[in-house]
């Protein structure tokens, strides 16, 4: 096997934020399209092949085309999205393309828009958009190049179409599988010329996914699914409070059980290694662990509720201004004032967290599904002491990531264990363990206050946002100047046309729960309190939602379309029955796509929200597949539904008090309403897919209750608050 | 203990209480089965039982012995699992795909008991099968196209 580059990410190569500025969550400077592409790194399971021009293809003598791909699979497609812009210009059939994970490399195969291996921010298609392209010309236009050298011809006179280069004259042609050996031998050219978008013939295309095959006959391989010779299966107990530690253990209950091998104790953890899972569940029951709780011990939400309430009492760091808007506010003939709430989520992901790790004294192999391959090798390196070539991650499709495989601390806690353990271990979360030890979305805390003149347009708007800063965790050059522009993405672009706006943010950690990055991200949380307060502003002033919110688009055309198609196609305006409601939300952000939802629910005698018809209206500029992004929204806003209905992660003593399906609950077939995606089509750059349906579908669903009952939900779940009515 | 599986017949020595899930995954090797929750409360784990749907991280082998187990790597020999499968590709129902084996075995399940079966037939067969990636739509689609699909020979059936 040979060696990949070792060398990390450079801080030149990092990211940049711009968050004031409305630009969007993370924008580095790899997309420059100058730069090069990294050069081909040899795979670790197969043999060289026989033409790499670049680290994202390869063809063999058989003419098969390789992709490697840089993201995760977690369900948004990547793994058919990518391979299009690759063969689209590579000139081949997406089924003459084979796909492979890339291998756990921040340099080689990092994101160009977070600096490093990751995926998230619906940025695959964004970040990657050029790259890939690029990637399929040069081995195109190298290709080509050595055909017409085999003819002696002019390069001009050849042309590529599926996997063979034709010299137009003659008729002469020859498959790329015969001229891959010719064409390795060539110089990678530095420049590239693209196709005319409008000359693409599978772009744009509703092309079949390429991992549906697999994922319908029980062939697909998640990390979970690995299994290796003499690989033994541990569950594990992580301390259930945030900062405990293992106080007692019945160490021989659990080996008396037939298949425990062995107990691995650290001192936040303990890991019951076994012949198969059965074995170490019970062995791990049978261990009765006693606990330190250290100082959470006795957390309730209402502490951090607190903590977040006094810290939104003084004044932010200030992310938009727009004339003055505190002085605007006292010359206003009516202002409004809310505190709106969106508790801790978990992601409960379908494929419990697992990893499978085996130390050896030169080597580290890791087998998981992670969104940030690069950074699990870089833990394996740390926490074994080899050095990071010496480390290698198999990545694997994702069981859904949804964020929470954004997170590397069970790839840290797995070679933690592994290296107590002789031979490969696979580690396998509980769904229990999965549930109370996620790294939850945050709590957010917001106070929101508009102004509306006589005519009852708003005039002034401030808004503070009180929450912890996930982006100092995770990318600290991303946190600047006091600002996550992650929390305050869909904050600071808000799009209406309001002469006086202040945005502020206060960072606030309250260190109970671990807290990272959720469907939707910022936006999910922003979306929702800004949505639903603009549905307010219409309310006071007798407006229509959508009339009220038009009238303050002039400036957003392409907000305004969005909102136009979806309320033209909801049929917005018609009648409800009694005791259901419609509502809208409108969703902008740094993915640079506008969406526009309409909700419409009934309300059942007991009380009950039940999703009757959602509308979204998509413009998310370039598609690259149609059918894809009608998916992802589909798929974004019924992950939506839940966490607005019902999605609530609660304290007690310090513990999570939910533990599974059964007591937190995700929407079923039953409850899911029909889901209508209508899409604008246009050249603009193409925008993020994965989230936009997750983060417009809280408010949407809020504005559409308050139709319904008069009742307006400022602090989410809504089914909760309505209860507290 | 003896267990048939997927028409084959196979000894396993495992404890009594071990359930089929852990069975099938750790010890024969059909990772095709998923496991999702551990409680019967999401369905990934579903497999048929003499071509009934059941939970298999609830459902102890000692129960199962002497019964016909099918699972997703098989349920393509089935007349409605391959018609199933097909309507799947078709409609480009997987997303992370995770769930899928579970939510393929309940509605080939369903097709085989109910050749038509109609919305409230597919949300009773289908609302035990959790998918987070919200495929729901395209999974009653997909039953529906299915279920309307002319009769295909299916391999082994």
């Amino acid at each position: 096997m040979k060696t990949i580059d070792p060398e990390r990410v450079s801080r030149r190569d990092f990211v940049v934020v711009i968050a004031a500025a409305g630009g969007g969550l993370l924008l580095g400077c790899r997309v420059d399209g100058r730069r090069s592409l990294p050069p081909s790194v040899e795979s670790v399971d197969s043999a060289p092949p026989a033409f790499a021009p670049n680290a994202f293809v390869r063809i063999g003598t058989d003419g098969v085309v390789t992709v490697i791909l840089p993201q995760a699979e977690m369900g948004q497609g990547v793994y058919t999205a990518l391979p299009m812009l690759v063969a689209e210009e590579l000139e081949v059939g997406l089924d003459q393309v084979k796909v492979e994970h890339a291998p756990g490399n921040d340099r080689i195969y990092a994101n160009p828009l977070l600096g490093f291996q990751a995926t998230g921010a619906s940025s695959s298609v964004r970040g990657f958009y050029q790259p890939m392209r690029q990637a399929g010309a040069a081995a195109r236009t190298m290709l080509v190049a050595a055909a017409a050298q085999s003819w002696s011809v002019d390069a001009a006179s050849c042309r590529a179409e599926k996997g063979v280069v034709t010299h137009v004259p003659t008729g002469r042609a020859l498959t790329y599988g015969a001229l891959a050996g010719k064409a390795a031998k060539l110089p990678v050219p530095a420049q590239v010329t693209l196709k005319d978008p409008k000359a693409f013939t599978l772009v744009g295309t509703p092309a079949k996914r390429l991992d549906t095959a697999a994922k319908v006959n029980g062939t697909a391989q998640y990390g979970i699914d690995v299994r290796l010779p003499g690989m033994k299966i541990a569950t594990v107990a992580a301390s259930p409070v945030v900062g405990g530690k293992v106080a007692g253990l019945d160490e021989n209950k659990a080996k008396a059980i037939k298949g425990v091998r062995q107990i691995v104790r650290l001192d936040d953890v303990v890991a019951v290694v076994a012949d198969h899972m059965w074995a170490a569940k019970q062995g791990l029951a049978a261990l009765a662990i006693q606990w330190d709780d250290g100082p959470n011990a006795k957390v309730a939400t209402a502490d951090v509720v607190k903590g977040l309430d006094q810290a939104s009492q003084k004044p932010g760091v200030i992310a938009r201004k727009e004339g003055d808007a505190p002085a605007a506010m006292g010359r206003v003939t009516r202002k409004l004032d809310a505190i709106y709430q969106a508790p801790f989520l978990a992601h409960t992901a379908m494929e419990p967290i697992n990893c499978t790790v085996h130390v050896r004294k030169d080597g580290c192999e890791v087998w998981t599904g992670s969104q940030v391959q690069g950074r699990a090798r870089a833990t394996a390196a740390e926490v074994t002491g080899l050095s990071l070539e010496k480390v290698v991650v198999h990545n694997h499709m994702l069981g859904g990531g949804f964020g929470r495989r954004l997170e590397h601390d069970y790839v840290t806690q797995a070679v933690r264990i592994a290296k107590q353990v002789e031979g490969p271990v696979k580690i396998v979360w509980t769904r229990e363990e999965d549930v109370q030890h996620d790294v939850y979305r945050p709590y957010y805390y917001d106070r929101i206050a508009a102004g509306l003149n006589a005519r009852g347009k708003p005039v002034a708007w401030t808004h503070r946002l009180v929450g912890p800063s996930i982006l100092a965790r995770w990318a600290p050059p991303a946190f600047k100047d006091g600002l996550d522009g992650d929390a305050l993405d869909g904050a600071v672009q808000l799009v209406y046309d309001i002469p006086a706006i202040q945005v502020e943010y206060v960072r606030h950690e309250e260190p109970v729960l671990h807290t990272g990055f959720w469907r939707g991200v910022g936006v999910t949380h922003n979306n929702f309190v800004i949505e639903s307060f603009i549905d307010e502003l219409a309310a006071v002033s007798k407006q229509d939602p959508v009339t009220f919110r038009r009238a303050l688009l002039g400036k957003a055309p392409r907000a305004r379309a969005v909102l136009d198609l979806a309320a033209k196609e909801a049929g917005w305006g018609k009648p409800v029955p009694p005791g259901h409601g419609r509502g809208v939300s409108l969703m902008y952000s740094g993915w640079g796509t506008y969406l526009a939802q309409v909700a419409d629910v009934k309300l059942t005698d007991s009380g009950e929200v039940q999703v009757q018809r959602i509308v979204c209206a998509v413009d998310c500029g370039m598609i690259v597949n149609p059918d894809i992004v009608k998916a992802q929204i589909e798929s974004g806003v019924v992950y939506g539904i839940s966490g607005a209905l019902w999605g609530e992660i609660t304290l007690k003593n310090g513990r999570v008090e939910q533990s599974n399906f059964n007591n937190y609950r995700a929407l079923r077939m039953n409850e899911t309403p029909p889901i209508e995606v209508h899409l604008v089509r246009n050249g603009e750059a193409p925008g993020g897919i994965g989230e936009p349906g997750t983060a417009a579908t809280a408010a949407a669903l809020a504005n559409a209750v308050f139709a319904a009952t008069g009742t307006r939900i400022r602090q989410l779940p809504i089914q909760k608050a309505l209860t507290r009515q | 203990m003896e267990l048939t599986i997927n028409g084959k017949t196979l000894q396993v020595d495992v404890p009594a209480d071990m359930p089929l899930l852990w069975v099938l995954r750790d010890v024969i090797g059909l990772t095709g089965t998923k496991f999702g929750c551990g409680i019967a409360a999401c369905g990934a784990c579903t497999v048929q039982l003499d071509g009934q749907p059941i939970r298999s991280c609830v459902t102890p082998v000692s129960a199962v012995a002497g019964k016909r187990i099918t699972t997703i790597e098989a349920i393509g020999e089935t007349a409605e699992g391959k018609r199933i499968q097909d309507a799947w590709v078709s409609l480009e129902v997987p997303q992370c795909g995770y769930c899928q084996s579970g939510q393929i075995m309940s509605a080939s399940a369903l097709l085989a008991q109910n050749p038509n079966p109609n919305d409230a037939d597919i949300d009773l067969a289908m609302s035990g099968n959790i998918c987070r990636c919200g495929t729901y739509g395209r999974i009653r689609a997909a039953i529906k196209q299915a279920a309307g699909a002319p009769a295909v020979a299916a391999k082994g059936a």
